[in-house]
């Protein structure tokens, strides 16, 4: 049984890149997840320290493909200690109330050329909304990597809510960055 | 019969006079502030205002280089008259070297100074926490300075005044009546 599974292991080794691999294990220091935010007019980065990840995909069948990423809200970083700490608070993220921001794929589709689109349900603050999700997958060597974008709106998620609310000083509109690196399973 | 700046040099003088004590006041009012949009607000006119009269000090210092002023009276001592003109370069330079240093401050706190939101001033410094809190200190300092030069300046016009009864104080407020 063992000499079995060494077998299809190397042959999972030698075959040829267009075989099926299964990408399952996310590498957290080659992975990131960021943000933009304006205010009044300026740009503002900001980013995420701690996340965790779930992903099984295969490039040869993407409609398979599952996808669960937890962010750690408390790890947040938006530019200055006092900021981190507004965010934090019931107006905004109600980090102690709802620590964790969940993003969980429920369709993965090939665009080609690398590309795809992730359907999904994003939830943040006890809302879920479902978001569409450009993004690549290029594989480097043993590696692959998630990258893309999309625009979140604060608003949806009642992120900044009372004298923020308005999109006057902070804007409706967030960046979300990300890139997550996957090397396939044993 | 009272030689008088030129109106370019007068406009400028007192719209500079009014943004630099609106500056001042909101500056110290609004860095105690809790965070909130007013703060944020606040912060964003401060910067905006602040990049004006840097850009608005330009221009009258190339009015000033271009259009002789008026000379200080004959019967002036000449240690008052090198003390005006000490007094005025320095001011020249506070207000040169105060919004440099706020731009300053704000890349290394992290935040781009965009004016009135539209046109982005590059980032000179990177990011830099420990020497944004001593750029904040410098600004701080440099605005002290800027207190005690505007007292002296606005005391000595007033002592040429109401005490040497001479013009210099004339010479830069509007014309009235027939003079």
């Amino acid at each position: 049984m063992k000499r079995l599974a060494l077998a299809l292991a190397l042959s999972g080794l030698i075959a040829p890149a267009t075989q099926a691999v299964e990408f399952t294990q996310v590498q957290a220091d080659q992975s990131r997840i960021s943000f933009r935010y304006t205010q009044m007019g300026v740009g503002m980065d900001g980013g995420f320290n701690s996340f965790s990840s779930q992903v099984r995909f295969d490039p040869a069948e993407p409609a398979s493909a599952q996808a669960v990423i937890e962010v750690d809200l408390a790890s947040i970083d938006v530019g200055t200690p006092e900021a981190d700490e507004e965010v934090a608070t019931k107006t905004w993220l109600n980090t102690p109330a709802f620590p964790t921001a969940r993003f969980t794929a429920s369709r993965i589709t090939a665009l080609g050329d690398e590309a795809y689109e992730v359907a999904g349900q994003l939830s943040i603050k006890g809302q879920t909304r479902e978001v569409l999700v450009p993004a690549t997958f290029t594989q480097q060597g043993n590696a692959g990597v998630f990258a893309g974008s999309f625009t979140l709106r604060r608003g949806d998620f009642a992120i900044g809510e009372g004298p923020w609310a308005a999109f006057d000083i902070v804007a409706n509109d967030v960046e979300v960055h990300f890139q997550l690196a996957v090397t396939p399973g044993d | 019969m009272t030689q008088h700046y030129t109106r370019t040099a007068k406009g400028l003088h007192w719209l500079i006079a009014l943004l630099m004590l609106g500056l001042l006041g909101l500056g110290f009012y609004m860095q105690d502030l809790p965070l909130s949009p007013q703060k944020l607000q606040l912060y964003a006119w401060h910067k905006w205002a602040g990049v004006s009269v840097f850009l608005l000090v330009l221009v009258r210092l190339g009015w000033h280089l271009t259009h002789q002023p008026p000379v200080l009276p004959a019967g002036m001592p000449g240690l008052q008259q090198q003390a005006a003109q000490a007094t005025h370069g320095l001011l020249y330079l506070l207000m040169l070297a105060i919004p440099l240093s706020g731009w300053l401050m704000s890349s290394a706190k992290g935040f781009q100074t965009v004016w009135f939101g539209i046109l982005p001033l590059p980032d000179l410094l990177a990011k830099d926490v420990a020497l944004g809190e001593q750029l904040a200190t410098l600004h701080m300092g440099l605005n002290l300075l800027l207190v005690a030069l505007l007292l002296a300046h606005v005391g000595a016009s007033l002592k040429h005044h109401f005490i040497d009864r001479d013009d210099i104080l004339l010479r830069m407020l509007p014309r009235f009546g027939k003079a």
